[in-house]
């Protein structure tokens, strides 16, 4: 039997008080898949992500996580809702998410932080849970930072330490929501080379961003979203190289 | 000296019983504020309602007013329902609205929704990012109140808890109208006795003063704990 998919999103629709923000965007995931989600600020692709992990409610469509997928329901008011909230929690404890803002618990240390869900929401014992966070924050290179509340490090070192945060997860795809977008430039760095070591160990992601750089050089898949929807799709060689669709050759264009 | 012409010993229970008073009054102000607030924050239009009809009655009626209110109004209402229980289910129940459980209800009812606003604001000043993330990683809305939205709100709260705390501590001297035996009731006595009203109301006022800096203090304490991992720009 076919290894099953971690993620499977179908025909995803998402409206914003009559405003259709997503126009029915699919999407398979094959383990190991690093997919690039790219477009023009407003094309929807951080809304897509966030519809993957009910941040946001698809206004229709199907989400699978590893064959399960997610029931929703009506209310009273005819909006459509997660049927089931133990199964939401469930699934995102499964689909770890790196924030732009890095969005680290403020009055938690770093290690505090990384053990917080995996001790409370997947039940790890403590102790163990400490060695988990230890090991990974060796591997994103703040080890020596541990003790540190988020506000006393860089961007960089935030993303870095958000990024083990889901990593102490163990999860099955990880989103990352443009994690440099907000970082200084000489601090972009340091985060996508721990991105492309995840990429590298074979971890499976989900990565919308600007940086076309990585985008090329690390993705196995690249989506163009235009508009709510996917214009372009295909191996970064095919869409960076090959081209089809005109708006994704203008979006390529040197701009100077 | 501090004998007070005799009255030194009363006056100093009289202030333990205020300090008393004040913090069962707290207690109570601060549950009424979290659940005021929380219910405010539901979305729910019953709950919604409640907590504005609660906060807006309470803030609309002098203190003096409720206090009276309660104290003789609650009396009456536990009479009637108690002569109700043993008239029609033979059940012989009895509750004695004393002095000082009607001071912790009434205060803590008017703290209460002078809280459930400090706390509303607090809770709307909690970046919603923190929020998101608790979310995403698959906590419980429980889980989340208590571990991110808890922690985060006191620090936007504790300058307005100081706040209430110090008026609320001076309003446990309207007690005494209704005969709970505190500092200023005794005071109250001992001038009219003695008809000295300085020698006894001078170290009312001081006591009152002392416990007032000595919280502010304490609230400060509390705020640079509650404050750890902030960095402030200056």
């Amino acid at each position: 039997m076919a290894e099953q998919a971690p993620l499977v999103c179908k025909d995803i629709h998402k409206t914003f008080n009559q405003l259709e923000v997503l126009k029915g965007i699919s999407l398979e995931t094959r383990k190991g898949d690093v997919i690039s989600l790219i477009g023009s600020s407003g094309s929807g692709k951080s809304t897509f992500l966030r519809c993957i992990n009910l941040l946001e409610t698809p206004t229709s469509g199907d989400i699978i996580v590893h064959g399960d997928p997610i029931r929703f329901t009506n209310n009273r008011k005819g909006e459509r809702i997660p049927a089931d909230n133990r199964q939401v929690e469930k699934i995102r404890s499964r689909l770890s998410m790196v924030f732009q803002g890095f969005n680290l618990w403020s009055h938690m240390t770093v290690l505090e932080n990384i053990i917080e869900a995996p001790i409370h929401v997947l039940g790890v014992p403590k102790k163990e849970a400490i060695e988990r966070a230890e090991a990974y924050l060796q591997k994103v290179g703040i080890y020596e930072r541990k003790d540190y509340y988020p506000a006393q490090m860089s961007g960089g070192q935030q993303q870095r330490a958000a990024i083990a945060r889901a990593l102490a997860m163990e999860p099955d795809v990880m989103l990352f929501d443009e994690p440099t977008s907000a970082l200084d430039p000489e601090l972009v760095g340091e985060v996508l080379k721990v991105m492309q070591s995840l990429a590298e160990e074979g971890r499976t992601m989900i990565v919308v961003t600007h940086e076309m750089a990585f985008a090329r050089d690390v993705s196995t898949q690249v989506l163009f979203l235009h508009q709510g929807v996917i214009e372009e799709q295909g191996t970064p060689d095919k869409v960076f190289d090959h081209p089809e669709s005109e708006r994704m050759k203008q979006f390529l264009a040197p701009k100077f | 000296m501090l004998d007070l012409k005799g009255y030194g010993p009363s006056l100093l229970e009289g202030a333990v019983v205020t300090v008393e008073l004040a913090l069962f009054s707290l207690l109570f102000a601060v549950a009424l504020g979290l659940v005021g607030a929380s219910s405010k924050l539901s979305g729910n239009r019953f709950l919604v309602g409640a907590a504005t009809a609660y906060t807006t009655l309470i803030r609309g009626v002098p203190d003096l007013v409720m206090m009276l209110l309660f104290y003789y109004g609650g009396q009456v209402l536990v009479n009637s329902l108690s002569d109700y229980l043993y008239y029609e289910y033979e059940i012989d129940f009895f509750f004695q609205f004393d002095p000082f459980i009607s001071g912790v209800l009434t205060i803590g009812l008017i703290f209460g929704a002078y809280m459930t606003e400090t706390f509303r604001g607090a809770f709307l000043a909690v970046d919603i990012g923190q929020i998101e993330a608790a979310r995403a990683y698959g906590f419980s809305r429980w889980h989340t109140f208590r571990r991110v939205m808890i922690p985060q709100m006191l620090r936007h709260a504790l300058p307005g808890i100081g706040n209430n705390w110090q008026v609320l501590l001076k309003t446990t001297a309207l007690a005494s109208i209704i005969g709970l035996t505190d500092m200023v009731r005794v005071a109250e006595e001992a001038a009219k006795a003695e008809r000295s009203p300085f020698m006894f109301f001078i170290p009312v006022a001081l006591v009152y003063l002392a416990l007032t800096a000595a919280s502010e203090l304490f609230i400060k304490w509390l705020d640079k704990r509650a404050n750890v991992g902030v960095v402030h720009g200056d």
